[in-house]
């Protein structure tokens, strides 16, 4: 059998199916020592703390239930704070545990691109979750991928177990800090779900004009469980392509992906979600909205495959252009494999409506007021399947995130 | 005087739409516009309300003795301006309560404060604080738009007022419902309301509860008879806007 090692060598320079073709070699691989673990996330500078901020990492963890966070490729802070939920770096998790390589690149191939590989091949880094049997915990686990330095490239290789029976939810922000302005993070994220277990995950990326950024996920799901993805990227990016997929290979599982992109400045953002409908009554719905500024393009994906009885899949894609200069192209797949399976897309991209602009300046706004009210209007989605006070939060990030826009 | 507009030309993508228009409305004032559709009512409004689209070519609007001519649509509406639409656009996201505390100009002591006043404002047109809290005109129906449209005015208190048919597509029991917020909106119960109106109405009627003082026909962009809105109302209805 060909190992692991061998696979992720031999596609090293493989390019990836979609995207720009990025040059790896063009960033320098990080140290993993390169940064001295810290004893709170408090004794890190006001400007890197306001940076953690911004893409929802509260540096004094209230409200929050665990927390990482690795700088470069440094894991340098973990605090676990309550019990039933184990957070560590994958590093130390594979010392822990010999089973954990059963885990390892089942839900993301590790020769599917150069990118796959090269995290394989990199220096281990990235956390592990895991919820403990039955546990339910409200409270987030935070996590944060925090690019401290010019040119650096970030690799982290994630690993998340939801055990039979729990719920828990993930707050993770990926930032560059505010003087770094070219780097590359791949960030390689697989999720397991057992039976009747629920994971939300929150994902706020607040990159720099600069940065490549390719996250590949991939979720394998158990009967009668639950994913939710909130994925939220409103701050420039130089190019950055993902498409996380969830299968859904239990009986009655759930899954929701929630995207808001915005391209400023010459972003490219290829953004897409995937579900593969494999166990009976499974569902689905993928959600995107985008809006275009500037000179960026993005490019929405959306694929939902029915490959079981009774699965249900929704994509809704919606595109609001507000320059000439910037594209959207949304670009929804459906695939049927049996009968008795329902699957449907609504896709939508055009520019803000004039009448809605005039309806809101015979209320008193200018012209850009009502512009502005429009754009977050439509980029307000309603956050599924958290708490109250979660679902606050999130919002409040999104808000936080959207500032100034 | 209210509102006084002379010789109003008006061209929309090149095409002359009102072809010299006058009217003067004055404090307590309610007008009625009747005209076949496409006569330039609507458009009437939205050049009055200042829409980029609407280029004034000739004539002038005062507006509490100000020429408003040029200025911009958020200048006229904090000057007393205001509007319900007869189709208006659903805004995706924006809740109507958000709205409502935006229009509203009044000073409040705290945010909860203004969310009472809003919520109070609502139970007077039978919408429910859940109904303030989904997005703009997003799947209403056709009362509950007309009934939206009024409680933004509502929050607003304009001194003018333009309703473009406030009573299509509602049933009887919310007409009534309307003709009493409209009634409330133009101060039509005091004898020195400081308020004014111009209505736009199809079926005329919302004029059985809603107390206007003139009338007016508008054809083919100018203004071709003024009267005693029953005496016009009923030769429209017995022969037609031709005859009218």
């Amino acid at each position: 059998m060909v190992s692991i090692k061998d696979r992720a060598e031999k596609a090293v320079n493989k390019q990836a199916a979609i995207g720009a073709d990025i040059d790896l070699n063009e960033y320098e691989a990080a140290d993993v020592k390169a940064h001295e673990h810290i004893d709170s996330l408090d004794d890190l500078t006001k400007s890197d703390k306001d940076t953690l901020t911004s893409v929802g990492m509260m540096t004094d963890e209230e409200d929050r239930s665990a927390s990482f966070l690795q700088m470069d490729q440094s894991e340098v802070f973990v605090n676990n704070m309550f019990p039933g939920v184990e957070v560590m770096g994958t590093a130390q998790a594979l010392e822990k545990y010999d089973w954990l390589p059963d885990y390892m690149w089942k839900a993301v191939q590790v020769d599917a691109d150069k990118y796959t590989a090269t995290t394989e091949l990199g220096a281990k880094s990235g956390y592990f979750i895991r919820s403990l049997p039955g546990t339910k915990l409200e409270l987030p686990i935070q996590a944060c991928m925090y690019i401290g330095d010019d040119s650096v490239r970030q690799t982290a290789h994630n690993i998340i177990i939801a055990e039979e029976g729990s719920e828990i939810n993930i707050i993770t922000g990926c930032s560059t800090a505010a003087h770094v302005d070219n780097a590359a993070h791949i960030g390689v994220s697989e999720f397991y779900l057992k039976k009747n277990s629920k994971i939300t995950f929150t994902m706020v990326h607040n990159w720099a004009r600069e940065v490549d950024v390719r996250p590949r996920t991939g979720v394998i799901m158990d009967d009668n469980s639950t994913y939710i993805s909130n994925y939220i990227l409103t701050k420039p990016v130089r190019n950055l392509q993902a498409y996380p997929t969830a299968y859904a290979n239990g009986q009655n599982t759930k899954v929701f992906f929630q995207s808001i992109l915005a391209g400023k400045y010459d972003s490219v953002i290829d953004q897409g979600s995937r579900t593969v409908l494999n166990g009976i009554n499974s569902q689905s719905e993928m959600i995107t909205r985008a809006i275009s500024e500037d000179e960026s393009k993005i490019i929405t994906r959306g694929d939902l495959h029915g490959k079981a009885h009774e699965a249900k899949g929704h994509l809704e894609c919606m595109g609001l252009i507000l320059s000439d200069e910037s594209k959207i192209y949304s670009i929804p797949e459906l695939r049927g494999d049996c009968t008795d399976m329902e699957l449907s897309h609504e896709a939508a991209v055009g520019k803000i409506a004039e009448a809605e602009i005039q309806y809101l300046m015979a209320r008193g706004l200018t012209e850009d007021e009502a512009a502005s009210m429009i754009v977050r209007g439509f980029l307000d989605i309603d956050i599924k399947g958290l708490p109250e006070e979660l679902a606050k939060e999130t919002k409040n990030i999104m808000d936080l995130s959207m500032e100034g826009m | 005087m209210l509102l006084e507009i002379s010789d109003l030309e008006v061209e929309v993508e090149g095409k002359k739409i009102l072809n010299g228009v006058n009217l003067k409305i004055a404090e307590g004032e309610t007008h009625v516009l009747l005209g076949p559709n496409g006569a330039g009512k609507s458009t009437l409004f939205m050049t009055i309300l200042g829409f980029p689209k609407y280029e004034v070519t000739k004539g002038k609007i005062i507006y509490k003795g100000q020429d408003i001519t040029s200025l911009e649509t958020h200048e006229r509406i904090a000057l007393g301006l205001g509007v319900t639409f007869q189709n208006p656009p659903a805004i995706r996201g924006v809740k109507l309560k958000d709205l409502l505390k935006i229009v509203d100009k009044n000073e409040y002591e705290s945010n909860d404060e203004l969310d009472e006043e809003v919520i109070k404002l609502g139970e007077r047109l039978k919408l429910n604080e859940q109904f303030l809290n989904r997005d703009v005109n997003l799947g209403f129906s056709g009362g509950e738009v007309k009934r939206s449209e009024l409680l933004q005015l509502l929050a607003q208190q304009p001194d003018f007022i333009m309703f473009d048919e406030p009573d299509s597509g509602v049933d009887i029991e919310n007409v009534e419902l309307i003709s009493k917020e409209i009634i409330n909106l133009l101060d039509q119960e005091n004898d020195n309301s400081k308020k004014g109106g111009l209505l736009i109405t199809h079926l005329g009627y919302i004029l059985r509860f809603v107390n206007a003082t003139h009338a007016h026909v508008l054809i083919d962009g100018k203004i071709t008879r003024t009267g005693d809105p029953e005496e016009i109302m009923s030769d429209i209805r017995k022969s037609g806007f031709g005859e009218a």
